[in-house]
């Protein structure tokens, strides 16, 4: 199995197209980065400009490292789907459109190792992906804004957190982060199955994740208790409950706190179930499958 | 006693309403190059993917060195090397990559040496750094066979081998396979619908045609050499068709083709009878000797029936 991984990490990373992905992130990022550095002040206006009546409002305070991660984290985790799908999708349909395959298929191993050693090499790619944003988003914005407290506008409220409270946070936000996408990624490994080169489960997928996003975001009362707990898009941005503290009788906010885990944790576990469905439907259907490429 | 490395039973496979390979039994004795005849769309492919568990057999047995392919997969598979159809590989790796992945996938210790060496048995070893989508279609194949070679198998499994592949290409997959079959002991079961080269290299050969087995056994058994299939092009063919059919010969006329005919005649026969037809004024153009296993093989399937509504 271990041998399997390390083939399906070298064939993904040895392909130019992976890293499209990695400068992509890497260019969207910057651009945050440089247009906050220059014209932070003006995006913060905008974005408290309900607030900034009655309060008087520190920007050069509020505009931080932190902060600048959570903005970039809003921007991009919506995104990153779309790069996840381009390799988990193309796992097994790229394969059969190269012909490879049945080259594969005919090695002494079984399928079911093969097939989770492509899935694992996936969500290895993913996680890289994500330390990656991770190291450019949060590491780079740290040294070039400095630290400070953060503060997130949620609703009406704005909401502290003290600068030696947060680095967790964000560990926890990229972990949930990484299990999230990799849900996309099972889905995208699902349809890889059933195609015969890899643009159709690529686009599948953003479309399956467009139309799910846009069904969990709507606000029709008769679909919230109905179909949206069951969507996995619907629990995908869940990792932004790690950056709401519960509040003190004083309303501030409680270091170390987590205004309600439970429900992450809901959410971890429909994602997580959704990845065992998936990949265990991939794994089902691809050892029946015939090998006609 | 020769024994089977390949014993395939009442194998069928269907895809919806198409009965691709229809109660298929054979088998193949080892040390042998059996040969795997047939059109395009005959079911030669989907059998040897069946052998190579790429299908599922939708009914019937294979045994592939005595054990049952489906219970004893990796065991199996673990002792044959294939190459099944176009050599596709990843365009991406070089050869030398290529090779080793697939060294390794078969659970092979990959040494460089150990690579290095099967890429100079196929001629590829000054080569082994460049990337494979500057190989030419000739060198992928004999990498393909090279990856098949890497595990040193017992069986190979050879499916159209030499399409696409100039003369000399041919040729040389041709000495591959004598190389593997008379100096290596290996099993080759190769399939092709070039007729002229399965008899150059094969010791037993199948026939199948839509999906169903015409013959199977030793190529000297299948036709006998003393009986010819010859073409004789006269100059008047109606005066020839006259006096042929009023000949002797006349049972041993199989068809007629504008000015040509079609006879079946003893190697002894032939002589006598171009003198017979000299004496009755019949000016004969020529005389070809056909090509014996491809006119029994054309016999035998329906490309013969292809092959007169085309004329006609």
């Amino acid at each position: 199995m271990w041998i399997l991984l390390q083939i399906e990490l070298f064939k993904i990373f040895r392909r130019p197209r992976t890293y499209i992905s990695f400068a992509a992130i890497a260019s969207m990022i910057l651009i945050i980065q440089l247009g906050l550095k220059f014209d932070g002040k003006s995006y913060l206006q905008l974005l408290m400009s309900g607030i900034s009546d009655s309060f008087y409002v520190p920007y050069e305070l509020i505009l931080n490292g932190y902060l600048v991660a959570f903005v970039i984290l809003n921007t991009l985790l919506i995104h990153v789907p779309l790069l996840v799908a381009l390799v988990a999708g193309d796992m097994v349909a790229g394969e059969a459109n190269m012909g490879t395959l049945r080259l594969l298929v005919t090695r002494p191993v079984s399928r079911t190792r093969l097939m989770l050693a492509k899935f694992t090499a996936s969500v290895i790619y993913t996680v890289m992906l994500l330390v990656w944003m991770a190291f450019l988003a949060l590491l780079l914005s740290m040294l070039f804004f400095g630290t400070n407290d953060m503060i997130i506008a949620r609703n009406d409220v704005m909401e502290q957190i003290g600068r030696n409270d947060i680095l967790w946070r964000y560990f926890a936000a990229f972990g949930y982060a990484a299990v999230a996408l990799s849900t996309v990624a099972a889905l995208a490994f699902l349809l890889s199955v059933f195609a015969e080169n890899s643009i159709g489960p690529i686009v599948s997928t953003i479309s399956i994740v467009i139309v799910l996003t846009i069904l969990s975001e709507m606000k029709i009362p008769l679909y919230d208790n109905t179909v949206k707990p069951y969507l996995f898009t619907s629990h995908m941005l869940a990792w932004k409950g790690f950056f709401y503290s519960k509040a003190s009788g004083d309303g501030q906010a409680i270091p170390g706190s987590v205004e309600n885990l439970p429900a992450i944790l809901r959410s971890l576990a429909v994602l997580l179930s959704y990845i065992a469905l998936f990949v265990t439907t991939a794994i089902v259907v691809f050892r029946k499958k015939d090998i006609l490429s | 006693m020769t024994s089977s490395i390949i014993r395939v039973t009442h194998l069928s496979k269907s895809f919806g309403d198409i009965r691709a390979v229809d109660d298929l039994s054979f088998s193949v004795n080892q040390g042998c190059v059996y040969g795997f005849l047939g059109q395009n769309g005959a079911g030669k492919s989907t059998t040897i993917r069946m052998l190579l568990t790429l299908v599922e057999p939708t009914d019937g047995d294979i045994e592939i060195f005595g054990m049952n392919l489906r219970s004893h997969r990796r065991d199996i598979l673990r002792r044959v090397g294939a190459v099944i159809e176009r050599p596709d590989l990843y365009k991406y790796l070089s050869g030398y990559e290529n090779l080793s992945l697939f060294a390794r996938m078969s659970g092979m210790k990959v040494s460089r040496r150990r690579i290095m060496d099967q890429l100079q048995q196929v001629g590829l070893a000054d080569r082994a750094d460049s990337r494979v989508k500057t190989y030419s279609l000739g060198m992928k194949q004999r990498l393909g066979i090279a990856i098949a070679l890497v595990n040193d198998p017992d069986l190979v499994i050879l499916d159209e081998p030499s399409n696409g592949l100039d003369p000399q290409g041919i040729a040389d997959i041709r000495n591959l396979i004598l190389e593997l079959s008379r100096n290596q002991q290996k099993t080759v079961l190769v399939s092709s619908h070039l007729l002229s080269e399965i008899e150059l290299i094969a010791s037993d050969i199948l026939i199948v045609d839509r999906g169903k087995k015409i013959m199977e056994g030793p190529v000297g058994e299948l036709f006998d050499p003393s009986r010819m299939v010859v073409e004789i092009q006269a100059v008047f063919p109606e005066k020839a068709r006259q006096v042929m059919v009023s000949s002797d010969w006349k049972d041993r006329l199989q068809k007629q083709r504008g000015d040509t005919f079609i006879f079946e005649l003893g190697r002894e026969e032939i002589p006598v009878f171009n003198r017979y037809l000299a004496q009755q004024g019949v000016d004969v153009l020529a005389i070809r000797p056909r090509h014996s296993l491809e006119d029994y093989f054309l016999s035998l399937t329906s490309a013969n029936q292809h092959v007169d509504t085309f004329t006609n």
